[in-house]
């Protein structure tokens, strides 16, 4: 009797199990939590709320219903780390963990468990060489393409030669803020500009040393690469400095609204760069409003419609829902796995039509990823802040970096770290 | 009924100085082993070891080295991120430099270039006290923290400044990198965690951990009846840095695998484990494991209760993480400035008499 009624309980647990398998199971390893909660709390919204949207809306992807599984990390590495471990169990189809300490972490992890790792403009930048990174991926933009779209920016502002000329690098002191120092090293070379590079230790709130230096060497452009509360208080003592504040920019981290409303009017001028454009009259928004914030599924207060991280985490969202689709076109069939995913991700391709079409116009640049290439075309836009208005104003076009620069950077990295860790370059 | 010495007739020295006088512990004790070493590692999995088991083994580690250290010769410190960074360091630039020598080596030698920094460090603790000292260690941690930063050297010149665990090997089973089986990465920790217990247990009994106790209680005394300072000083500072730096060799390698020292190894790291052996309790072994349990087992437990079953908000819990183990310490430090070895310890003496206590 006693066996039978355990019997009869596996098999309902069993049975109770087997829907859950059907579902397409995406991780949110956000952070609402601690001195990067700012940033990554808008992300995790749009994140969410594009999924939400396409379940209220389309019923999931492909007639499968998307499950959303959030796990706070605090950008912890070690949170990040148990994250991950407690989601893939679920059936994990790919991670975004917005945090190149984390991405380091789940490389190695994650390839051998073979579920792809998507680091949108975050991340290791060599992870663009598919070959030997075949489950990372890096599209639409990388740091060393971001640092190189920035240097092509000044090049246009100072008629083609920066010679001569003192830039600083205002940088986090990780590897997330190290990332670039190797491009804009061989960028300095070719261009004959002066850097000079200014670490600010985690969490970034200490930064008044730096600046003193900044003051007293007058460089003419400062760059930056920070992220959560560092940014606030780097535009704030920019200002304190009375630093110009059209000479100072941060990268697509560096470049969203509560970063530069807390210095007020003085944050007038401070640029950045953005790998989507900001557009809160997209109709994508309009739907997200009706279906998922109005029926009560908002995936944070839903305050942060429309900014500019909850635009690229919804983007994030739908880059990762297009590769879904992609998938199940490829293998015909709806619940995928994750290396079917993986197949996805190699033959995504974005096009203004279907952006259009999704309601996300000209909300990136087009693309096509391959076996060979991960990383997109690295294209960002320079944006700047209009404190009046209280938004971001597109300075410019999407920009594309020097790929004769960077792209051998990205080889001997990536061909690096095949050797340390005997991997085989090739397609999968 | 069952917690009782009564008929434990101990007949020579030896049985009646081991480590377990009691037979009901020592039984305990055999089962515990006989547990960790022969059934978790059949039924654990890569959730478990890397949520659970194996942070907390490495933490108990640590623990122990700095409970030497505070516990035990009373000097404060707050320099165990900066001294499990050496650690890891060590381990990082022994492993890519002489790839054919076995991890374990590299291990304990990363404990042992640990324990000479952590000696070096520990010289102005023969001048200062206290709070003085605190400070000085909280030197050490900022400095360690920034030199790796800062030379290159350290993390071979790769671009990000994270280092990564190459993948090595122990009788033929993979320890570190992304293929290790997670048995293996609980066995080796598991491992170096028995080996220090025993250690630091035992020198905790002998010449070395009196002279360290007679320290703490009371240094002038010492000194007057013939404890060299210097030499018990300098000997916590280095053992409990040898131990500390084991666990960052562990951390860094079998762990996380790759490491960027600011977010690793920085000052909360420091505080975590001086929280552990508050919790857990100053000067004893078990509150090491103790502390360490509690401190691994509480985040991951109150998320599971929090966003698993009562599905509240991620950051909601993570929050109310922080409130909670904030109030512990101070309850703790309050109520019970032992820890929860003084808890267990009394539960044991209640045992004893129960169930007539008197």
């Amino acid at each position: 009797m006693k066996m039978k009624t355990l019997a009869a309980m596996a098999l309902a647990g069993t049975m109770a199990a087997a829907p859950a398998m059907a579902e397409l199971v995406i991780p949110d390893l956000s952070y609402r939590t601690g001195p990067y909660a700012a940033g990554g709390t808008p992300f995790s919204d749009g994140y969410q709320d594009y999924f939400n949207l396409l379940n209220a809306r389309d019923g999931g992807i492909g007639g499968e219903p998307v499950r959303i599984v959030e796990c706070e990390t605090g950008y912890n590495t070690e949170k990040g780390v148990e994250c991950y471990e407690s989601t893939k169990g679920e059936g994990a189809l790919i991670y975004q963990p917005l945090s190149t300490g984390i991405t380091y972490q789940l490389i190695p992890k994650a390839t051998a468990d073979n579920i792809p790792i998507h680091t949108m403009g975050y991340g290791r930048t060599s992870a663009a060489n598919g070959e030997v990174f075949n489950w990372v991926f890096n599209y639409p933009a990388n740091y060393w393409d971001a640092a190189s779209v920035m240097v092509n920016y000044l090049l246009e502002e100072n008629g083609g030669d920066l010679g001569g000329k003192k830039i600083a690098l205002v940088y986090h002191n990780s590897a997330y803020g190290k990332e670039p120092i190797r491009t804009l090293e061989s960028l300095s070379a070719q261009h004959g500009f002066t850097l000079s590079q200014l670490a600010v230790d985690h969490p970034g709130q200490e930064q008044k040393s730096q600046w003193l230096q900044i003051r007293r060497e007058r460089p003419d452009y400062v760059l930056m690469w920070g992220w959560g509360v560092m940014n606030q208080v780097a535009v704030q003592e920019a200002a304190n400095i009375n630093f110009p504040m059209e000479n100072f920019i941060g990268n697509w981290w560096a470049g969203a609204e509560h970063d530069v409303t807390p210095a007020g009017a003085a944050a007038n001028g401070y640029k950045s760069l953005n790998m989507n454009r900001v557009d809160a009259d997209l109709p994508v928004f309009a739907e997200i409003k009706t279906l998922v914030h109005d029926a009560g599924n908002a995936a944070g207060d839903g305050s942060n419609l429309g900014s500019v991280l909850y635009t690229r985490g919804m983007y994030a969202a739908m880059l990762a829902a297009e590769a879904i689709a992609k998938a199940q076109e490829i293998h015909g069939v709806s619940a995928i796995t994750p290396a079917q995913l993986r197949d996805g991700m190699e033959a995504l391709e974005i096009t203004e039509a279907r952006m259009a079409e999704l309601g996300m116009a000209k909300i990136g640049p087009e693309f096509s990823v391959s076996c060979q290439d991960h990383g997109g075309t690295g294209l960002g836009i320079v944006q700047q802040w209009d404190a009046g208005a209280g938004k971001w104003v597109a300075l410019t076009d999407y920009i594309a970096p020097d790929n004769a620069v960077t792209d051998p950077l990205v080889k001997e990295d990536s061909m690096a770290f095949a050797s340390e860790n005997n991997i085989e370059p090739g397609c999968l | 009924m069952l917690y009782r010495e009564a008929g434990d007739f101990k007949t020579s020295y030896h049985a009646d100085n081991q480590t377990f006088p009691i037979k009901f512990d020592r039984i305990g004790f055999w089962i515990t082993m006989a547990i960790a070493f022969l059934v978790i590692p059949f039924v654990i999995n890569d959730y478990w070891a890397n949520a659970i088991f194996v942070p907390f083994l490495i933490y108990a580690i640590a623990a122990i080295g700095l409970n030497i250290l505070t516990g035990y010769c009373g000097q404060v410190s707050l320099g165990t991120g900066g001294f499990m960074a050496v650690g890891a360091y060590a381990c990082y630039k022994l492993m890519t430099a002489f790839p054919d020598v076995s991890i374990v080596i590299h291990i304990i030698l990363a404990g042992g270039i640990t324990a000479a920094v952590g000696a070096a460090f520990g010289l102005p603790s023969l001048r200062i006290k206290g709070f003085y000292l605190a400070v000085a260690t909280l030197a050490a941690q900022f400095f360690l923290v920034w030199l790796f930063n800062k030379v290159a050297w350290f993390y071979n010149y790769s671009a990000s400044g994270q280092i990564n665990a190459p993948e090595r090997f122990v009788a033929g089973v993979a320890v570190t990198g992304p293929n290790t089986a997670p048995w293996a990465q609980y066995m080796i920790c598991l491992v170096f965690l028995t080996v220090c217990a025993l250690i630091a247990r035992n020198l905790t009994r002998g010449t070395v951990g009196r002279s360290w106790m007679a320290i703490r209680d009371m240094d002038i005394a010492a000194e007057i009846i013939g404890v060299n300072p210097l030499k018990a000083k300098l000997t916590a500072f280095a053992v409990s840095s040898f131990f500390v730096g084991i666990s960052g060799a562990l951390f860094f390698s079998v762990y996380l695998g790759a490491v960027e020292v600011g977010e690793a190894f920085g000052i909360q790291k420091s505080f975590l484990v001086l929280f552990m052996i508050i919790i857990g309790g100053l000067g004893s072994i078990f509150g090491c494991f103790a502390g360490a349990a509690f401190l691994v087992l509480l985040p991951v437990a109150l998320k599971v209760l929090g966003v698993d079953v009562l599905g509240w908000p991620t950051d909601l819990v993570a929050h109310l993480n922080l409130v909670i183990v904030g109030a512990l310490i101070m309850f703790f430090l309050i109520k019970e400035p032992h820890g929860l070895a003084q808890l267990w310890r009394l539960a044991k003496e209640k045992l004893r008499l129960w169930p007539f206590p008197y």
